[in-house]
C-alpha cells in the first residue's frame, strides 16, 4: 500500500509538470488555433537557464526570475517572428514551424549551456517527509503547491481580470473580439508569454527532482500534448486533470510493469485516447456539416 | 498544365535526375562528397516515400523515421544476432516495416491534422525507445556495427558503389511516385487530400487508400534505412528519433508537396546545408531549425512552386 | 417503370431536435423527383442519410430492391449512388478534368501493384476514364475548362463540375443538391436540358429552390416542412395544394403561376 502511495506521490509531482505544459498548449491553442510543439522547450529553458545563472554566481531567486524572463522573451519572439508571419498558413505548415522552432531552441540551448544533466538545489532540503508509510520529497510538495497556486492564479486571471476575459473572448471568436476592440496581436503575444512563463516556472520547480538537460523539451511536449488532448484540447480543466492522470499512469506503470518503457506509457496512452475518445474527457463532438 | 504535359515534365525531370546522378562523380573531388551525395539519394528516397503519403494523400506523418529505423535495424540485428544472411534481412526489414505500418495505420489513420501528427510522432518515438532499450539486441544508445552486404565474396562497402546503388534506388522510387500519380490509385489519393467526403461519395475507399499510402511510404523508408545502415557499416538509434522524423516532414514540405521532386530538393537541402554551414555538429540543430522555420514562413508553398512562379515571371 | 430508390421511414434527431421525421418516397428509374421546402426543412439532411453520411435513427433505404441501409458513402457510391453537395465538395487543387475523373473511381479496376508499376492496363484505364470524363464535361458545357485548376473557378461553374463528376460515375441514382444554385438563366436551362436527357437510365432526385425549374422538370414533387412530408404528387397537384401554398409557395406563387404559363 505504501508502495502504491509512493508511486502516487511521484506520479503527481511529474503529473503537475505535464499539467502545466498541457495548460500552456491549451492557452495557445485556444487563443490562436496553433499547436505549439515548442512548448516543452519553455520548461527546459526555465531549468537550464536558472542552473547556469546560478553557476555564474547569481542567487537562486534572481536566477529563477531571470530564467522566467528569458523564457517569456523567447515565447513572445516565437509568436511575433514565426507564428504571426505565417498566420494564414495551413495547419501542417504551422506544425512544422513550431517543430523547427523546437529544434532551433534546443540547438541554441546546447550551445549556450551544454549537453549534460543538471540539478538545482532543493528549495528546502532533501529530507524526505513520511506520509502514510510513503516518502515524499519537500521539493515535490513545492512543485505541487506551486502548481495549485499557478492554476488558481491563471483561473483568477482568466475569470476576473479584463485582460483575461479578452483572451477568452479572442479564443472563442477572433473576429468578434477584434470587432469589439480587443487587440488580437497583444492577446496572442500574451498567450505565448504566459505559457512560456508557466512552463519555465514548472521547469525550475521540478529540476531539483528530475534534473534537466538541453533535450528534455521534445518528450515533455509530447506528454503535455497527450495530457491536453486527454482533457479535450482547448479545455484548461481537462489539461490539468489529464496531466495529473498521465503522471500517475506513468508512475504506476513504471513501478509495477517496466521502468524502461516508462516513456512509452505516455505514447500508448495517447494513441489509445485519440482512438477511443478523440475529443477527450470533456471535449464536445462536432458534426461535420455538408 | 494538362495531365499529359505534367507526365511529360515529370519524365523529363527524372531524366535530368538520372543525368545529375551520372555526372556528379566527375565533379566530386573526394570520397566525402560522394558519401554526402549517396546520403542525399538515400534520404531523398525516404522523402519521396513520405511525399506519397503527405503530398498525394495529404496525411501528415511524423512517424516516418520509425520505419526508417525498422529497416535499418532489421538489416543490422538479424545478421548480427541471428545469423540471417544480409539480403534476407533487408527483405525482412521491409516486410516488418509494412506489417507494422499496416497494423499501426489501420487505427491511427482515422485521425487527422495535428492529432495524426502527434500520434505518428508518438509511434516513431516508441520505435526509438524500443531500439534504445533493447541493448542486448541493438547495442542501445551507442549503436551497433552493421555487417556489410556481400555478393559472392565481394564486399559492398566502397562509397562509390553505394553512391550508384542508392542513386538507382532513388530513380526507381521517384519513377514509381511519378507514375502512381497518374493512375486510379493516384487520383484516389489526391481526391482524399482535397475532400475525403467527396472522394468517398465517388466510390473511393478512403480508409483503404490511406492505409495503402501509409504502407507504401513505410516501404520506401525501410529500404532507405537499410541502405543507410549497410553503407555506413554502423547505425545508431537516432535514425528513428524526433529530429529525423521532423526532418523528413520538413523535406517534403520545404521542397513542395505537389511533386516528388520537391521532396528531393528538400532532402538535398536538409542533408547538405547543415554539413556545409556548420562543420561542427554542435551547430547543426540550429541550422536545421532555422532552415525549417524560414522556409515555412517565407516559401510557404515550397521551393518547387516558388521556382515555378519565378520561371513564369521571367518568361513574360 | 421499376423503382430504383426506395426510402422508408427515415428519421434522425440532432441533440433532441427532430430534423427528419418518418420520410418515405420512391424514386423510379427514368423519372425526376424534386424535393422542395423552406430552409431548414431537412432536405439536405435527408440526402445525407440516403447517401450514407449520417446514420438514420430509424428507416431503411433500398436500391433496386437491395437493402443498403447503413452502408458507408463509398459503398453506396460503388452500388451506383452519386450525389452533389449544397456547399460544394470539389477538389480545388486539381484540374476540372481530374476532378471529373475521380467520378470514375467505381469503374476503375486496376490493382495497386499495377498502378505502382504503370503496367499497360493502367494506361488503358486512364484513357477510358479520361474519355468518360471528357464526355461528361461536354454534356455539362465545361469542356473548355478541362485543364483549368478547379480552385479558381466561379461557384456556378463548380456546381456544374460536381454534376459532371456525378454523371461520369454512371450512377443508378443521382442526388442533386441545388444544382441550379448560383446559375444564371442560360446555365439553368442547360442543366434542365441535360437532366432531361439523362433521365432515361437514371433515377434523379433533386433538391431545388428554383420553382420554375422544379415545375417544368419533375415527374413528382415532394414537399418537406420541418422534417415531415407536407405533400407529394405531380407538379400540378402540388401547385394547387392549399397547405403547400400556405407553408411555402406563398412567396413563390407568382413564380409558379408564371411557370405554368
Amino acid at each position: 500500500m505504501s508502495q502504491l502511495l509512493q508511486f502516487v506521490f511521484s506520479g503527481l509531482t511529474v503529473g503537475a509538470v505535464y499539467s502545466i505544459v498541457a495548460i500552456g498548449f491549451t492557452l495557445i491553442y485556444a487563443a490562436s488555433d496553433v499547436v505549439n510543439f515548442a512548448q516543452g522547450e519553455f520548461v527546459m529553458l526555465g531549468g537550464m537557464t536558472t542552473v547556469f545563472l546560478v553557476t555564474l554566481g547569481l542567487p537562486v531567486p534572481l536566477a529563477a526570475i531571470s530564467a522566467v524572463g528569458v523564457a517569456v522573451i523567447v515565447g513572445i519572439l516565437l509568436q511575433k517572428l514565426a507564428i504571426e508571419r505565417a498566420r494564414d498558413a495551413s495547419p501542417v505548415t504551422l506544425i512544422i514551424i513550431t517543430l523547427g522552432a523546437s529544434i532551433f531552441i534546443r540547438g541554441v540551448a546546447s550551445l549556450c549551456f551544454d549537453k549534460q544533466f543538471h540539478k538545482l538545489a532543493s528549495f528546502s532540503g532533501d529530507a524526505p517527509i513520511v506520509i502514510g508509510g510513503a516518502t515524499i520529497l519537500p521539493q515535490s510538495l513545492w512543485m505541487l503547491g506551486s502548481a495549485v497556486l499557478m492554476f488558481l492564479a491563471l483561473w483568477l486571471f482568466l475569470e476576473k481580470t479584463l485582460t483575461g476575459k479578452a483572451l477568452r473572448a479572442s479564443a472563442a471568436n477572433r473576429l468578434s473580439a477584434r470587432l469589439v476592440g480587443i487587440n488580437i496581436s497583444y492577446v496572442l503575444a500574451l498567450s505565448f508569454g504566459l505559457s512560456a512563463a508557466l512552463g519555465a516556472l514548472a521547469g525550475i520547480l521540478v529540476t531539483p527532482v528530475t534534473l534537466t538537460r538541453y533535450d528534455i523539451g521534445a518528450l515533455l511536449a509530447l506528454k503535455g500534448f497527450s495530457a491536453a488532448i486527454f482533457g479535450g484540447l482547448g479545455n484548461p480543466v481537462g489539461a490539468v486533470v489529464g496531466g495529473l492522470l498521465l503522471g500517475l499512469l506513468e508512475s504506476v506503470a513504471a513501478g509495477y510493469l517496466t521502468s524502461v518503457y516508462k516513456d512509452g506509457v505516455a505514447f500508448i496512452a495517447l494513441i489509445l485516447i485519440l482512438l477511443v475518445m478523440p475529443n477527450g474527457l470533456f471535449g464536445s463532438k462536432l458534426v461535420e456539416r455538408v | 498544365m494538362n495531365g499529359k504535359s505534367e507526365l511529360y515534365v515529370s519524365s523529363r525531370a527524372i531524366g535530368l535526375l538520372a543525368l545529375l546522378i551520372i555526372i556528379l562523380p566527375i565533379f566530386a573531388n573526394s570520397n566525402y562528397v560522394i558519401r554526402i551525395a549517396a546520403l542525399v539519394w538515400i534520404m531523398g528516397l525516404a522523402a519521396v516515400g513520405l511525399h506519397i503519403l503527405m503530398g498525394l494523400a495529404g496525411q501528415i506523418s511524423l512517424g516516418h523515421a520509425g520505419f526508417f529505423g525498422i529497416g535499418a535495424y532489421a538489416s543490422a540485428v538479424l545478421p548480427a544476432r541471428y545469423g540471417v544472411p544480409v539480403p534476407l534481412a533487408i527483405f525482412a526489414g521491409i516486410a516488418a516495416s509494412s506489417l507494422v505500418a499496416y497494423l499501426v495505420g489501420k487505427p491511427i489513420l482515422r485521425l487527422k491534422g495535428h492529432y495524426l501528427a502527434i500520434a505518428t510522432l508518438g509511434f516513431s518515438l516508441l520505435v526509438g525507445l524500443a531500439i534504445t532499450s533493447e541493448v542486448s539486441l541493438t547495442g542501445g544508445p551507442d549503436g551497433m556495427d552493421v555487417e556489410r552486404l556481400s555478393l559472392g565474396g565481394f564486399v559492398i562497402e566502397a562509397p562509390m558503389i553505394w553512391y550508384w546503388i542508392s542513386g538507382i534506388l532513388l530513380i526507381g522510387g521517384t519513377a514509381i511516385a511519378v507514375v502512381l500519380r497518374d493512375s486510379p490509385t493516384g487520383r484516389a489519393l489526391r481526391a482524399i487530400l482535397d475532400s475525403e467526403i467527396a472522394a468517398a461519395s465517388m466510390g473511393v475507399d478512403v480508409a483503404r487508400r490511406k492505409l495503402q499510402a501509409f504502407v507504401i511510404a513505410s516501404v520506401y523508408a525501410a529500404v532507405a534505412g537499410s541502405a543507410l545502415a549497410l553503407m555506413n557499416g554502423f547505425i545508431t538509434p537516432d535514425v528513428a528519433g524526433f529530429m529525423v522524423s521532423v526532418e523528413f516532414v520538413a523535406m517534403v514540405v520545404i521542397g513542395g508537396t505537389a511533386t516528388p521532386f520537391g521532396a528531393l530538393i528538400g532532402a538535398a537541402l536538409l542533408t547538405t546545408l547543415p554539413q556545409l554551414l556548420a562543420s561542427f555538429s554542435d551547430y547543426q540543430d540550429i541550422v536545421v531549425g532555422l532552415i525549417i522555420m524560414l522556409s515555412m514562413i517565407f516559401l510557404r508553398q515550397g521551393i518547387v512552386p516558388a521556382l515555378g512562379q519565378l520561371f513564369r515571371r521571367k518568361s513574360r | 417503370m421499376s423503382t430504383v430508390l426506395e426510402v422508408r421511414n427515415l428519421s434522425i434527431t440532432f441533440g433532441g431536435v427532430v430534423a427528419v421525421d418518418d420520410v418515405s418516397f420512391d424514386a423510379p428509374r427514368g423519372e425526376i423527383l424534386s424535393i422542395i421546402g423552406p430552409n431548414g426543412a431537412g432536405k439536405t439532411t435527408l440526402f445525407n442519410m440516403v447517401s450514407g453520411l449520417y446514420k438514420p435513427r430509424t428507416g431503411t433505404v433500398l436500391m433496386d430492391g437491395e437493402n443498403v441501409s447503413g452502408l458507408s458513402p463509398f459503398k453506396l457510391a460503388r452500388k451506383g449512388l452519386s450525389r452533389t453537395f449544397q456547399n460544394l465538395q470539389v477538389f480545388p487543387q486539381q484540374t476540372v478534368l481530374d476532378n471529373v475523373m475521380v467520378g470514375r473511381a467505381r469503374w476503375e479496376t486496376t490493382s495497386l501493384v499495377q498502378d505502382l508499376l504503370h503496367l499497360p492496363a493502367v494506361a488503358r484505364q486512364n484513357q477510358a476514364s479520361r474519355a468518360h470524363a471528357l464526355s461528361a464535361l461536354e454534356r455539362t458545357g465545361l469542356a473548355s475548362h478541362a485543364h483549368t485548376i478547379a480552385g479558381g473557378l466561379s461557384y456556378g461553374v463548380l456546381k456544374r463540375l460536381e454534376i459532371a463528376r456525378a454523371i461520369a460515375s454512371e450512377p443508378r441514382v443521382l442526388l442533386l443538391d441545388e444544382p441550379a444554385a448560383g446559375c444564371n438563366a442560360v446555365e439553368t436551362e442547360e442543366i434542365e436540358t441535360m437532366l432531361r436527357g439523362l433521365a432515361g437510365d437514371v433515377s434523379i432526385v433533386l433538391i431545388e429552390h428554383d420553382m420554375k425549374m422544379v415545375m417544368r422538370l419533375s415527374h413528382q414533387v415532394l414537399v418537406l416542412n420541418q422534417g415531415r412530408i407536407l405533400a407529394r404528387g405531380k407538379p400540378d397537384e402540388i401547385r394547387s395544394n392549399p397547405e403547400v401554398i400556405a407553408a411555402y409557395l406563398g412567396t413563390h406563387a407568382k413564380e409558379v403561376e408564371d411557370a405554368s404559363n
